[in-house]
């Protein structure tokens, strides 16, 4: 380790107390929005995430429309309180590129084709980052498209894997991130066993990457447990008035 | 028949769980997709297996216009020869006045927005759905039309078929119990109306709302008659 960094894995633990190959508190919450059609919470520990879902409606601008499927768009942006310094609301290079990478993750599950010239609004507000952002607006947009009751072929659940002290970790934040040698989000649709979005920052040798691909598959399938269990919450918890 | 199925009957799934193999029928091929042999729901929804024949009812969803559903949409803009009318469906649907007013118009003399403004309600049904177009709407028929009184209740469009009840039991409840009018239309739009008084007005009401918020749980219909009578007794329409 070189001179004056912090020491960020000791006796296998994680610097928030964490194994290698465990996720962060989660928390999610759909339908939590009046206004829009589908919505949802995402918590992936300090990082919360909200997912508003609009459509398929009238593109709000006609030359938009496509003719043989929805038109998909989506917009994340970070609230100017969610990071340690204010940040501009105006969206900058890096939210306007996450857009594109988050609809591009969600566009292969959508079946876009039954709704022609329609669009489809994925709006994404970070509320408090911690790191992973993108993950969790991928895992909350996926929940609020399901809310909406879009038709899709899976659920999209995501997590990122990053290298700290020479260790591969699951799930970073922000310190890890900042300090760490790579982060790789990835993003899945499980039941079809299909990858909507690979990153890599950083350096992994090729075997290091297969098993930081491996780690994110697992922890993957924990969210997409949690995804499934928070949208049949909704219609479980519902009580009967006697 | 050949085909094994991996969920129960009345079960909630969510979008991309396994269904079943083999040689189903599938009876919703929107919210049922299949790979290779293997069906997958696409929507959080409710399974339903009947005579071999699987669908799953999305709970929730939006409204799709389909040929021959009866509407009720809210006039939102005026054109020369036609009315632009929501229907909570993607797409704004077209009414036109000749059809509306059952003659042919004549732009020179005739104002279209001295029959129907913006905001006014019509009940209509769909006569076509094209894929490079606008839905078209007509009210020819009986009880088509401008709607000029009654209480309007939307509701997601997804609820409607448990507010009509299998083979209309539920609506038929409603109807005995209150003596009110219930236009329960495709895109979710509730039209209540010739009540005899307030209060029952206000049970229909509260009880399709009930409806909706108690769709997926079995024994509905018990509910809502045991809850139409409780509200009777409360306001002392019935002792």
């Amino acid at each position: 380790m070189s001179k004056g960094k912090v020491k960020l894995i000791d006796n296998g633990l994680r610097h928030d107390g964490r194994k290698l190959d465990e996720l962060r508190t989660i928390k999610m919450e759909v339908g939590i929005l009046k206004s829009a059609n589908g919505s949802a919470l995402v918590e992936y520990g300090k990082t919360k995430v909200i997912a508003a879902v609009y459509g398929p409606r009238e593109p709000q601008m006609k030359f938009m429309a496509l003719p043989n499927r929805a038109t998909i768009r989506c917009r994340y942006h970070m609230a100017s309180f969610s990071t340690h310094e204010r940040k501009s609301p105006a969206p900058t290079r890096r939210e306007i590129e996450l857009s594109k990478v988050i609809r591009e993750a969600l566009e292969p599950v959508i079946l876009s084709e039954l709704y022609p010239r329609t669009s489809i609004d994925i709006f994404i507000e970070v509320i408090n980052a911690d790191g992973g952002t993108r993950t969790a607006s991928i895992t909350a947009a996926s929940l609020a498209l399901a809310d909406a009751g879009i038709p899709m072929k899976d659920l999209v659940a995501s997590v990122a894997v990053g290298k700290v002290d020479g260790y591969l970790v699951l799930d970073i934040d922000e310190i890890e991130d900042m300090y760490g040698s790579a982060d790789m989000p990835v993003a899945m649709a499980p039941a079809l066993g299909r990858i909507t979005l690979l990153q890599l920052n950083g350096v992994l040798t090729s075997e290091e990457f297969i098993q930081a691909l491996n780690l994110a598959k697992a922890g993957i399938k924990q969210i997409y447990e949690i995804q499934k269990e928070t949208l049949k919450r909704k219609y479980l918890t519902v009580k009967v008035e006697d | 028949m050949s085909f094994t199925l991996f969920i129960q009957n009345r079960e909630i799934v969510t979008p991309g769980q396994l269904l079943g193999e083999g040689k189903l029928t599938v009876a919703t091929p929107v919210t049922i997709y299949s790979i290779d042999g293997k069906f997958f729901s696409a929507v959080v929804g409710l399974v339903n297996i009947e005579n071999e024949k699987i669908s799953v009812i999305p709970l929730e969803g939006y409204y799709y216009p389909k040929v021959g559903d009866v509407v009720i949409g809210v006039i939102s803009s005026i054109g020369i020869t036609s009315w632009e009318v929501d229907i909570r469906a993607p797409y704004p649907a077209l009414l036109y006045a000749s059809d509306f007013l059952n003659r042919p118009l004549n732009p020179g003399r005739d104002m279209i927005s001295d029959y129907l403004n913006i905001g006014d309600v019509v009940l209509a049904k769909v006569e076509v759905v094209g894929r490079g177009r606008a839905p078209i709407l007509t009210t020819k028929g009986k009880g088509f039309g401008k709607v000029s009184k009654g209480y309007l209740i939307e509701i997601n469009p997804a609820k409607v078929p448990r507010v009509i009840g299998k083979k209309g039991s539920m609506l038929q409840l409603l109807i005995a119990e209150c003596k009110c009018e219930i236009t329960v239309t495709q895109n979710g739009r509730i039209l209540v109306d010739n009540c005899p008084n307030k209060d029952l007005e206000e049970i229909v009401i509260l009880a399709i709302r009930k409806i909706e918020r108690e769709a997926h749980i079995p024994g509905l219909t018990d509910r809502v008659k045991e809850f139409i009578i409780k509200e009777k007794v409360r306001r002392g329409l019935l002792s």
